[in-house]
């Protein structure tokens, strides 16, 4: 059994996962709930362990290191750290219907990996910059962030849903009927925000002490760096409108939606439309 | 309202912020598309000549740091420090506020106020202050006649929170400031066996001294079986005075810092000519030679005379060189040796180890950046100002004994600046507790 074959399987059971959650919520079947929890804990554990036999892998053929080294393996750990959070979330606010939203954006994010040709899945060594024991702290630090927003904003679309659907339109309704209510979705958006931006926050400074102890300059205005910055004063603006303008509900909802925009761009679309110093990431 | 409170006001507001903050998102998405530091012929070449003119105007190919962008980042500074000082003192009110001077009508008027009545005068075995500390709350209290109201609060001080956010953005800037003014960034080509007293500043493209000589000693690139690049190394040599006061092996990611000024490894360039060592097995004497391609030298004392006849590249780089090698009267021998490895020839009844490696020049960028502990102090602060604005709140709760009342009664009320969901539970966890209390 090799790191891959855990990988490939993973894609699979997120897939399973997904069609648990999404049947939870439209079947009216609350008993799947836990068969759908512990299938997600598995597929959770077995992907850890294709990340973590990724990473011997690396040591065995000689050039070790951390399985967060490019696109194909962020891509991974992004799927891993969504799944993490998730159910983290799950555990803490007791609702299962937000799996029907999250899960499905870890699943997208490996089958991306699994199927696309444009990612090389091979464990290649790493060039000298990135050989630092900051690589790790930069890449776990914004993940973090970047999955919360994912969350976020699968929640958003959530609130979307639950507070769109026409009262008249008895399946819609009935639907939504079984989200958590609106002030409780709004509170979940508000504080995975919150936490995806402070780690947002250690992602940009964990970049900035690195860059400062590879090339000198903490900050160059790289498209990268430039656009991991705009996603925070995105972020910044929603959540000054919320502290003082007491903004709420549909507007955080489409925001936090927009805000992902903001970060998938910042995540992918620097990496293949945009040329920078993160270029090694777009292999 | 006079201009200076108006002038206040605006810069005061969060309507500035937040504009603020929307303009500088959306114009840092031009540099970003719009490649920056070009030379001018480029930006004519790709965008035509009236293009070209019109971001010279706005100063788009050095975007960042134009006069509108740096005039944005001050508003956004003067916006943050009024604002602070507008707010402060309204907030450290609140923070330091006596909250056993509020009415007991104000209690029972907050929103979340709970009610117990006594039908008995049970009430005068519960002790209030012991069982709010039960629950994690120390009380402070006072008597209001024959009545009594108990006030305890939990991190007051996080409302200030948001200020140390404020004031850690502004530490960043002036870190920044400092190190414009204070500090340079520059680059060097230093080759091997040179030395240099002088970087390139990129400010002003004029030269800089260091105040000390810098020398290379040597440079080299390892690759990984794949051919990709693992590691490019300098080892360099500080000198004062002629002096050798520090020798640090350089690679990317591990600098050298000498007074405050830090060498960076970045670029590297390799040269036609070759470093040729020579020891002569039997004294162990040893000598190095800087070698022009296709060129004879000679080593006098021994009667050696040596040369570089053809070499293999890849690109640049080059991966053998065909020594040339003849000592005194004897014939003289030709090999191929593979760069920076050694052979040996023999001359008569001498032996010589011979290495040859290509000759290259180390790239190396260079920083002098006084302010870079203040923007760390910066980032640090505002990650700690972060968790406090983010994830503590001011919960305060008051606990008012009516006894004047007809039936003696209990009234409950809190507040929580933030998180008001989670303080909800945190009440209801408390009310549980005083239901147990008067039942029992």
């Amino acid at each position: 059994m090799d790191s891959s074959q855990l990988l490939g399987i993973t894609t699979f059971t997120y897939m399973f996962s997904t069609i648990l959650y999404v049947a939870i919520l439209v079947f009216k079947a609350p008993k799947l709930g836990g068969i759908a929890t512990i299938f997600t804990a598995v597929a959770w554990f077995v992907q850890t362990a294709g990340l973590v036999l990724r990473w011997i892998e690396s040591y065995q053929m000689g050039i070790g290191h951390a399985p967060l080294t490019n696109m194909y393996e962020s891509v991974v750990f992004f799927a891993w750290t969504i799944i993490l959070l998730y159910l983290l979330i799950e555990w803490k606010f007791k609702t299962k219907i937000i799996g029907a939203f999250a899960v499905p954006f870890a699943f997208l994010a490996m089958a991306y990996a699994s199927f696309s040709t444009e990612l090389s899945k091979a464990i290649s060594p790493l060039v000298p910059a990135l050989q630092s024991n900051w690589l790790i702290a930069h890449v776990v630090t914004c993940f973090v962030g970047y999955a919360a927003f994912a969350v976020a904003a699968a929640l958003g679309i959530m609130y979307l849903l639950k507070s769109k659907s026409p009262e008249t339109n008895e399946a819609a309704t009935s639907l939504s009927s079984r989200f958590p209510s609106p002030a409780v979705i709004d509170d979940i958006i508000h504080k995975t925000m919150v936490f995806g931006f402070i780690w947002l926050t250690g992602g940009i400074i964990t970049g900035a002490i690195w860059a400062n102890s590879a090339w000198g300059t903490y900050w160059s205005w790289d498209p990268k760096e430039t656009w991991s910055l705009i996603t925070w004063f995105f972020y910044a603006i929603i959540l000054h409108a919320r502290y003082t303008r007491g903004w709420s509900g549909t507007k955080i909802a489409l925001l936090a939606i927009f805000g992902f925009v903001s970060v998938l761009f910042t995540y992918y679309g620097v990496n293949f439309l945009l040329s920078g110093l993160h270029s090694y990431g777009s292999n | 309202m006079t201009l200076f409170t108006q002038i206040w006001d605006f810069f005061s507001s969060v309507k500035l912020a937040i504009f603020t903050l929307c303009t500088l998102a959306a114009t840092s998405i031009i540099g970003t598309i719009i490649p920056q530091g070009e030379p001018s012929a480029f930006y004519v070449k790709n965008f035509g000549a009236q293009t070209a003119h019109f971001f010279q105007v706005l100063d788009i190919p050095n975007m960042y740091y134009s006069w509108w962008f740096l005039g944005l980042l001050g508003t956004l500074s003067a916006n943050l420090i009024i604002c602070s000082l507008d707010r402060f003192p309204a907030v450290w009110k609140i923070v330091t506020a006596d909250n056993l001077a509020v009415t007991p009508e104000r209690v029972e008027k907050m929103s979340n106020c709970s009610k117990w009545e006594f039908a008995t005068d049970k009430h005068k075995q519960i002790n209030v202050a012991e069982l709010l500390k039960k629950n994690g709350w120390t009380a402070s209290s006072k008597k209001i006649g024959n009545n009594e109201l108990f006030f305890s609060q939990k991190s007051a001080w996080s409302r200030i929170g948001v200020y140390i956010v404020h004031t850690s953005i502004l530490l960043i800037f002036v870190g920044a400031i400092i190190g414009h003014f204070f500090g340079f960034k520059g680059s060097v080509m230093v080759p091997e066996m040179g030395s240099t007293q002088k970087v390139f500043a990129y400010k002003d493209a004029g030269s800089l001294e260091l105040g000390f000589e810098l020398r290379c000693n040597s440079f080299a690139i390892e690759f990984y079986d794949n051919g990709m690049p693992k590691e490019y190394k300098s080892s360099l040599t500080v000198l004062e005075k002629g002096q050798e006061v520090l020798t640090k092996e350089i690679e990317v990611n591990s600098p050298l810092t000498y007074k405050g000024i830090t060498f960076y490894q970045s670029s590297y360039q390799g040269y036609q000519d070759f470093l040729l060592n020579i020891t002569e097995s039997n004294s162990g004497e040893s000598k190095q030679f800087t070698l022009p391609f296709q060129k004879q030298m000679t080593w006098e004392e021994k009667n050696l005379q040596f040369g570089i006849v053809n070499a293999e590249a890849v690109g640049q780089r080059v991966v053998r060189s065909k020594v040339w090698f003849k000592s005194g009267e004897n014939p003289a021998s030709i090999e191929w040796i593979n760069d920076n490895s050694k052979t040996t020839f023999t001359g008569g009844t001498k032996e010589y180890t011979v290495s040859a490696k290509q000759m290259y020049a180390t790239g190396l960028q260079v920083a002098k950046d006084p302010g870079v502990w203040v923007v760390y102090i910066g980032c640090c602060v505002m990650l700690l100002g972060l968790y406090i604005a983010f994830f503590m709140s001011h919960q305060r709760i008051w606990l008012y004994k009516n006894n004047d009342s007809s039936v003696p009664q209990l009234w409950l009320s809190g507040s929580a600046n933030k998180n008001k969901m989670g303080f909800a539970k945190v009440l209801s966890e408390l009310k549980k507790c005083i239901d147990q209390a008067v039942q029992r």
